[in-house]
């Protein structure tokens, strides 16, 4: 599977497909060390996809490398077939919590209509309409009440979902989301979920940087294994298996965690 | 006060006016530009910036000399400033970006560099036969004596200018200072969007260098929004109270020191914008220190008052002076420290109110309602009236407190 300049490829994604995100050859350097290196990937459409690995594997550095938020040393994107550059208004971003300054001067009906800015650019005033659709966003995470709450005071669960809504603002067919249930109630998990799947059943695709190996036969179609490396990919059913967790995770993830998963498998 | 007033009705003579209204316009400009900087929390950048001007000011000055110039041309001087500012930005851009070196050492780095050379330029211009009256000093620490209709105009349209740019670039600017991560992935230039927000401050730094000078510009740039920020929770009007602030400082500073022949004017519009801000930080309705405080209070009662109830109804006695005193206040305990007829209601009501609580966290299927219990909450604005109605069937009659 080495190609001719060294870089492992794999034939499944060689050629840019139409899928939603297909990333080639990807690699990431903080420094001198690889934090993602020559990662080939394919995203499926009309599924939710879970992208997994152990702490500092590049899971959140693949995904914004791939979206350009930080450099890549390397590779290629594509979105829906085009290059990301020209599919930008086509993807939505939910970053992790803590990558922003929650005492900011902005109210939660602010941060959602930041989805919009792409769209009305400089110049244009923010119609009623838009207005209307940024709180139809907010009331479908469950959050219309706070509209205008400065951002500060919402708990953990409450700000991300203000970023879900702020992704939902800007109607998108790809959803990248990064760890979207860390750290929040069950409460937020369940709802975050709900409109995950509701996307999901309307025709989107969701690409999610996930922690929980619990939940993934639960919440996902489709698995990315990434320690560095790209271990495997496929359905749940094929590819989220107890070898290729163990090739993940090596050493680091128990035996009992790996029997527990089996048994929610039932096998 | 006679001058003062003259000063603030632009009686004071054709210098003042001009002065006044300039001092007015460059605030506005600096304040509303300045909001983006803090907003990044990039304050310190724009001091580099401005310091980086000085040794433009004086290749900009030798040059119109050697060029058989007077060399005293504002546009001349100012643009030669914009350069090596520009030339100053860049390099804090740089090494931020290719070094492991983090940005408050790129601005101390940059900063030392460039202001010692521009003290270098100054001090041989200084020595030269058209450099004596040339005034370049005047840039440090500004000065108004010789402000002519020209630098007025200066400050004018280029503070007009980057008024316009700043409310135009609002949204990229907002979403950068908020969320960059989000921005780079929506697209936007997250570097190219900091450079032309620099770009603005330099611009206002560059025209305020005659009245302000380079030492104090910062000053006027970050004081504005940080006192904005005392009286909004929103970005957009940040821009615009700082502006306010920025152009209410710069009119008054210039007004007083008008007044006394003594006084600098740089300095003192700076003073008074300090003024404003310490007004805002104790006194804002929100965010003020004396609105928390009083907060603090209210909230420390209300914790006291029930802990005071609940004792009550379980019959302890109450040891802590504070909660005594509370609740006589209120009526609810005599003198002696019996509870009266409405303590005892209370107290009671209360002691029903836990119960309810306990039923509810047993019967509710919601957690994020129960949830919400943290001691203090009514539980009247957690549950409609009938599931109240409906834990009180599952728990029977209420008991009386205190042997009533």
């Amino acid at each position: 599977m080495a190609a001719q300049d060294g870089r492992v490829t794999y034939p499944a994604v060689a050629s840019v497909s139409d899928a939603p995100l297909t990333v080639r050859g990807v690699t990431v350097s903080y420094g001198e060390k690889p934090a993602v290196f020559s990662v080939d990937a394919s995203f499926p459409a009309k599924a939710m996809s879970a992208i997994i690995g152990p702490n500092g594997a590049g899971k959140s550095t693949l995904l914004k490398a791939s979206l350009g938020v930080i450099p890549r040393l390397s590779g290629e994107v594509h979105v829906f077939g085009q290059p990301i550059e020209q599919a930008r208004d086509r993807i939505a971003y939910v970053p992790q919590r803590a990558s922003v300054d929650w005492d900011f001067p902005t109210t939660v009906v602010d941060v959602v209509q930041m989805g919009l800015y792409r769209k009305i650019g400089l110049l244009r005033r923010l119609s009623g309409q838009m207005k209307a659709w940024a709180l139809e966003c907010l009331d479908r995470v469950g959050m219309a009440d706070f509209a205008d709450r400065q951002i500060g005071q919402l708990s953990g669960g409450q700000q991300q979902r203000v970023f879900l809504a702020r992704a939902l603002a800007q109607d998108a067919d790809l959803y990248l989301l990064d760890e979207p249930f860390a750290g929040v109630d069950a409460a937020t998990e369940r709802a975050i979920i709900d409109v995950l799947e509701l996307l999901k059943a309307g025709g989107k695709a969701l690409v999610s940087v996930h922690h929980d190996l619990s939940t993934v036969r639960e919440y996902f179609d489709h698995v990315f294994l990434i320690n560095v490396r790209r271990i495997a990919e496929g359905p749940v059913e094929t590819a989220f298996t107890t070898e290729n967790l163990q090739a993940t995770y090596g050493g680091r993830l128990a035996a009992t965690h790996l029997d527990e998963l089996s048994l929610a498998r039932g096998v | 006060m006679q001058p003062f007033l003259n000063a603030l009705l632009l009686q004071a003579g054709y210098n003042a006016t001009l002065v006044a209204v300039g001092a007015a316009l460059l605030g506005f400009a600096a304040g509303s530009s300045g909001a983006f900087l803090f907003l990044r929390k990039r304050a310190l950048v724009s001091d580099a910036v401005a310091h980086a001007t000085l040794p433009g000011v004086g290749i900009a000055f030798i040059l119109m000399v050697s060029l058989g110039g007077e060399g005293r041309s504002l546009i001349g001087l100012l643009l030669g400033s914009a350069v090596t500012a520009w030339i100053g930005l860049l390099l804090i851009e740089w090494i931020t970006r290719r070094t492991r070196l983090a940005e408050d050492a790129a601005i101390g780095a940059v900063l030392g560099v460039f202001f010692g050379v521009g003290i270098v330029l100054l001090t041989i211009i200084q020595s030269m036969s058209a450099g004596r009256q040339a005034g370049l000093e005047g840039f440090l620490l500004g000065s108004t004596a010789g402000m002519l209709f020209q630098d007025a105009v200066v400050i004018a349209v280029g503070g007009s200018l980057a008024v316009l740019a700043t409310w135009l670039m609002r949204r990229p600017m907002t979403l950068v200072a908020f969320d960059s991560e989000y921005a780079a992935a929506m697209g936007y230039d997250v570097r190219r969007i900091d450079l032309l927000m620099m770009g603005l401050v330099m611009a206002v730094t560059v025209i305020g260098l005659k009245l302000v000078g380079l030492i104090l510009i910062v000053a006027m740039l970050i004081i504005p929004a940080v006192t904005a920020r005392f009286w909004t929770e929103r970005s957009n009007r940040v821009i615009w109270i700082a502006g306010a602030v920025g152009g209410a400082s710069g009119y008054l500073g210039a007004a007083f020191s008008a007044s006394a022949p003594a006084l600098p004017t740089g300095p003192i519009i700076v003073l008074v914008a300090a003024g404003i801000f310490v007004l805002s930080l104790l006194f804002a309705p929100v965010r003020g220190v004396l609105a928390a405080v009083i907060r603090h209070r209210r909230f420390q009662a209300r914790v006291h008052r029930r802990q005071g109830l609940l004792s009550l109804a379980a019959q302890h006695p109450i040891r802590e002076a504070y909660t005594l005193r509370l609740l006589r206040r209120d009526g609810l305990v005599r003198a002696d420290g019996v509870p009266t007829q409405t303590g005892r209601a209370q107290a009671a009501k209360i002691a029903r109110d836990e119960r309810r609580w306990d039923v509810a966290r047993e019967v509710h299927q919601d957690v994020g309602l129960t949830g919400r219990y943290d001691g203090l909450t009514p539980i009247e604005d957690v549950f409609t009236a009938d599931e109240i109605a409906d834990f009180d069937r599952r728990l029977g009659p209420p008991a009386a407190v205190g042997g009533a």
